[in-house]
């Protein structure tokens, strides 16, 4: 049974159709890899599938249910989105990591703040670094840990290494492979050529478009 | 009474003020010259049109009528804290409700703790005093949020993807707008009478009334001016922030909202 299915979905904005009529089946598991020129929706329909903006035709469906017959908070929470460049909010590290248990009311567990930490790579100590003194790996990896800290079902990943040192690219990428070893349904859009050879499933955009879709995204 | 000497000859020689605005204006280009002179008018006109109105009131002592004036200073300054509000999407009715009830929750404590009588040369006045203070507050706390939602979109944007909900993903910009109404007040509190002899208190010493009296009226206005403040930029700031989202919980366009 597909996870996610998206039937003739489409986005306009401005008068300009930004997504158009696309249909996308995602299997529960898969690790799909988005790729396709600069501007060519990519962003939009990761958003699309988070959310965080409406199609203007079309329906989206989570688990076979339509996505707006769900809590968005909670739809939210099992469908992730990770930005590209994220913003850290708050004075510190800690301001950040605590806000996934603020969203689901439920108390700070420190314990399993640092078993995430240390899976990034970053000591506990971080956690009380003031978010103007770290790197942009660090941030990254920081924004990466909001989103897995309570496994969702879907993650959607923006160019979430676009622009990363080495040292910090690896662990992200090593981060989204352990996570989705867990089960959870990854789909990362990337630019990155390397990324590309190395992906399983590849589906490409252009200009609003599914050129093609391969297997796990059919 | 005595001391009180401003008679027409006297207004009409204290216009020169007004002309000294009107040099400085023209002599540093500010092209504020035209503006001067039409503010200077619209006051002179709504103050003698205000001066017969109330004195009318005041004769009559209705109380349908004192309450019909005090809703129409409510109506005019919510008017005005609702233009105040950069934001496109905005409701007149968010201005309206938060001056309407930080006034006469204020209004109502001043009258049962018997510090004033419901009478219209009491009632008017102070009604104008909460109404105008509630209204800048709220002006200012609708312009911090809207500063701070363009700002901080990117924050926003991502609390709401970890999956918040608009209350919890505005919080921190929702704080900050509150702050920034009640900070004129409470910064004005603490030097009351250090560096300004405000309004009520300078107007009862020039009109003849002890110090030490006046004094117990200032005080009782900065009381109400805190209480009113602080409940106009909630009632206002908690309406408002929802203005930037729409009913799928998403963050508007910034040109829907500017």
């Amino acid at each position: 049974m597909p996870i996610l299915t998206l039937e003739n979905v489409s986005f306009e904005s401005k008068q300009q159709k930004i997504i158009k009529n696309i249909d996308l089946s995602v299997e529960e598991g898969a690790f799909l890899t988005l790729t396709g020129p600069s501007g060519s929706g990519k962003s939009t329909l990761l958003k699309l599938i988070a959310s965080l903006i409406t199609p203007t035709d079309g329906k989206i469906l989570f688990e076979n249910q339509f996505q707006s017959s769900f809590q968005l908070t909670d739809y939210r929470q099992q469908v992730s989105y990770c930005f590209q460049q994220p913003a850290l909010f708050g004075a510190t590290v800690k301001d950040n990591l605590v806000f996934p248990f603020l969203v689901r009311d439920e108390e700070f567990n420190q314990e399993m703040v640092q078993e995430h930490l240390e899976l990034v790579d970053l000591p506990t100590s971080f956690l009380d670094k003031k978010i103007t003194e770290i790197s942009g790996g660090e941030k990254q990896r920081v924004a990466l840990i909001r989103n897995i800290l309570f496994l969702p079902k879907i993650l959607l990943l923006d160019e979430v290494t676009s622009g990363l040192d080495e040292k910090s690219k690896e662990i992200v990428l090593e981060l989204i492979r352990l996570i989705h070893t867990k089960g959870v349904t990854v789909l990362k859009v990337t630019h990155d050529e390397i990324e590309i050879q190395e992906a399983e499933h590849i589906i490409t955009i252009v200009k609003g478009e599914i050129l093609n879709g391969t297997a796990g995204g059919e | 009474m005595e001391q009180l000497a401003v008679n027409n000859l006297s207004l009409v020689l204290a216009f020169a003020l007004v002309l000294v605005a009107v040099f400085v204006s023209s002599k540093e280009k500010l092209g504020l010259s035209k503006d001067i002179l039409y503010g200077i008018v619209r006051a002179v006109i709504q103050l003698s049109i205000i001066g017969y109105v109330l004195t009318y009131i005041f004769q009559l002592n209705n109380l349908v009528l004192t309450s019909a004036m005090s809703l129409f200073i409510v109506v005019n300054a919510s008017w005005n804290a609702y233009k105040r509000n950069p934001s496109t999407q905005k409701n007149y009715w968010h201005s309206f409700s938060a001056i309407f009830i930080s006034t006469y929750i204020t209004l109502g404590i001043l009258v049962l703790s018997g510090a004033i009588r419901f009478i219209p040369s009491q009632i008017v006045p102070i009604s104008g005093m909460i109404a105008s203070n509630s209204m800048v507050a709220i002006g200012l706390c609708y312009r911090s949020l809207n500063k701070q939602f363009h700002d901080q979109r990117q924050q926003v944007l991502e609390k709401l993807a970890l999956g918040a909900t608009i209350k919890l993903a505005s919080l921190p910009i929702l704080r900050e707008s509150i702050k920034t109404g009640m900070q004129p007040t409470i910064d004005s509190a603490k030097t009351v009478g250090l560096v300004s002899l405000p309004g009520m208190m300078s107007g009862l010493m020039f009109a003849g009334v002890d110090p030490l009296h006046a004094i117990k009226y200032q005080i009782m206005v900065t009381f109400m001016l805190l209480s009113t403040t602080s409940l106009g930029s909630i009632i206002a700031g908690y309406h408002a922030y929802k203005n930037y989202f729409n009913h799928d919980l998403q963050l508007l366009d910034e040109e829907e909202t500017e």
